[in-house]
């Protein structure tokens, strides 16, 4: 619940503020961002199951962010960084929608 | 039937009754998971599902986490989880509204730019160079009172379309392109095959023997045989195009695997093309 607040609460001051991307993360907010996605739903799937730990969801959350950037820079520094962020995001999107699925399943029990 | 409704039974009684049992020690004293160690972490976020257990009275795990999810629990994890997740939405946030701002370019990496750039001014260098070419007819017009320049100017494209449309001789580069037939094999359809190949590849004045080929030109396979009908008027082999254009790319074009050349020699005839500085087409069509 609390995190659901906080996720309304930064899309709301999101949108209040509209904040400018510095330049320099331009090219890696966006894969971060899915990559945080996937950390929030496997939180979510994980919460349903009834084995959320906060440690671990933080944890997976930095990681997730930090090497999707990650790789997309080092993609970029090596020339193929258009390719691989395709390839990050195809990834990450199967796992997002395998979680979901996970969700729905124990939501809807269907 | 009645087992699933027994399972779905269970949990509604107890919530009907007030607290769910698993949950019910109260909202934020106990920290049901310490952040140490213990309690039952899955692998990940919880990317493996942790082993469903089934338990048997009745307190289906799921249903108590869903109803424990929308319950406000205050601890030191949970709020670094809140604003984990008010940093996700603020960069959507940001990210969206960035990316409404400016669509395409600032984004965009720099090979794609390059490719931009490359096209406009390629398209720049078109319009420039068309702009010039206006402006030489606009001050040639302008200058002569007696419109000459106009005169000029129109009986150029007289020429240029008559010789399109076939009314007009003309010379110039290109092929002689001649068929032997010594078996009879050739009929209109070949030779409609090679004169659309001639057009593909380029031809811009085709004479076939007598016949100036235009726009309606036409081949039929005359009733009694020996030879080919061209708009009427009788072709007997060998048959002889000469075809104005760039001559290697006409030749080449006849000569691909595959092509006229082989199709023909296929049936029995065989065709032979020879490339020519100068060509000239002196067949013309009555307008």
């Amino acid at each position: 619940m609390i995190a659901l607040i906080g996720l309304a609460a930064g899309v709301v001051l999101g949108f209040v503020f509209h904040p400018g991307v510095p330049l320099w993360l331009q090219p890696y907010l966006p894969i971060a961002i899915v990559a945080a996605l996937d950390a929030m739903f496997g939180g979510l799937r994980a919460r349903l199951d009834g084995v959320f730990d906060d440690k671990v969801f933080v944890v997976s959350f930095l990681s997730n962010t930090i090497i999707a950037a990650l790789i997309v820079f080092f993609g970029d520094q090596l020339g193929v960084g258009s390719q691989l962020s395709t390839g990050v995001v195809v990834v990450l999107g199967i796992r997002i929608f395998s979680n979901v699925a996970a969700i729905r399943r124990k939501l809807f029990q269907a | 039937m009645s087992e699933q409704s027994e399972r779905t039974g269970a949990p509604e009684a107890s919530s009907a009754e007030g607290e769910p049992v698993g949950e019910g020690s109260g909202e934020r004293g106990a920290p049901e998971v310490s952040s140490g160690e213990g309690g039952p972490v899955g692998e990940g976020s919880g990317e493996r599902g942790a082993p469903e257990s089934p338990t048997g009275g009745g307190e289906n795990p799921g249903a108590a986490g869903r109803k424990g999810l929308l319950r406000p629990r205050l601890n030191r994890g949970q709020l670094i989880v809140a604003v984990l997740c008010a940093v996700l939405g603020f960069a959507v946030a940001a990210q969206v509204r960035s990316n409404d701002k400016d669509t395409k370019f600032a984004t965009a990496r720099q090979d794609e730019l390059v490719g931009i750039l490359g096209d406009l001014s390629q398209r720049s260098d078109r319009l420039r160079s068309d702009i010039r070419d206006l402006d030489a007819t606009k001050s040639g017009l302008e200058h002569d009172a007696q419109g000459q320049a106009a005169l000029e100017d129109a009986r150029r494209r007289a020429t240029t379309y008559g010789i399109l449309a076939g009314t007009l001789p003309a010379t110039g580069p290109g092929i002689e392109l001649t068929i032997n037939d010594p078996q009879g094999r050739v009929r209109a359809a070949s030779l409609l095959d090679t004169l659309e190949e001639l057009r593909d590849a380029g031809a811009e004045v085709v004479q076939v023997g007598d016949v100036r080929v235009g726009v309606s030109t036409y081949f039929t396979d005359p009733s009694g045989g020996g030879g080919v009908m061209a708009d009427g008027h009788l072709l007997t082999p060998p048959y002889r195009f000469l075809a104005i254009g760039d001559p290697h790319t006409l030749a080449t074009a006849m000569n691909i695997p595959g092509g006229v050349l082989r199709t023909l020699h296929n049936s029995g005839a065989d065709g032979v093309v020879a490339q020519r500085e100068k060509i000239t087409v002196q067949a013309v069509r009555s307008p």
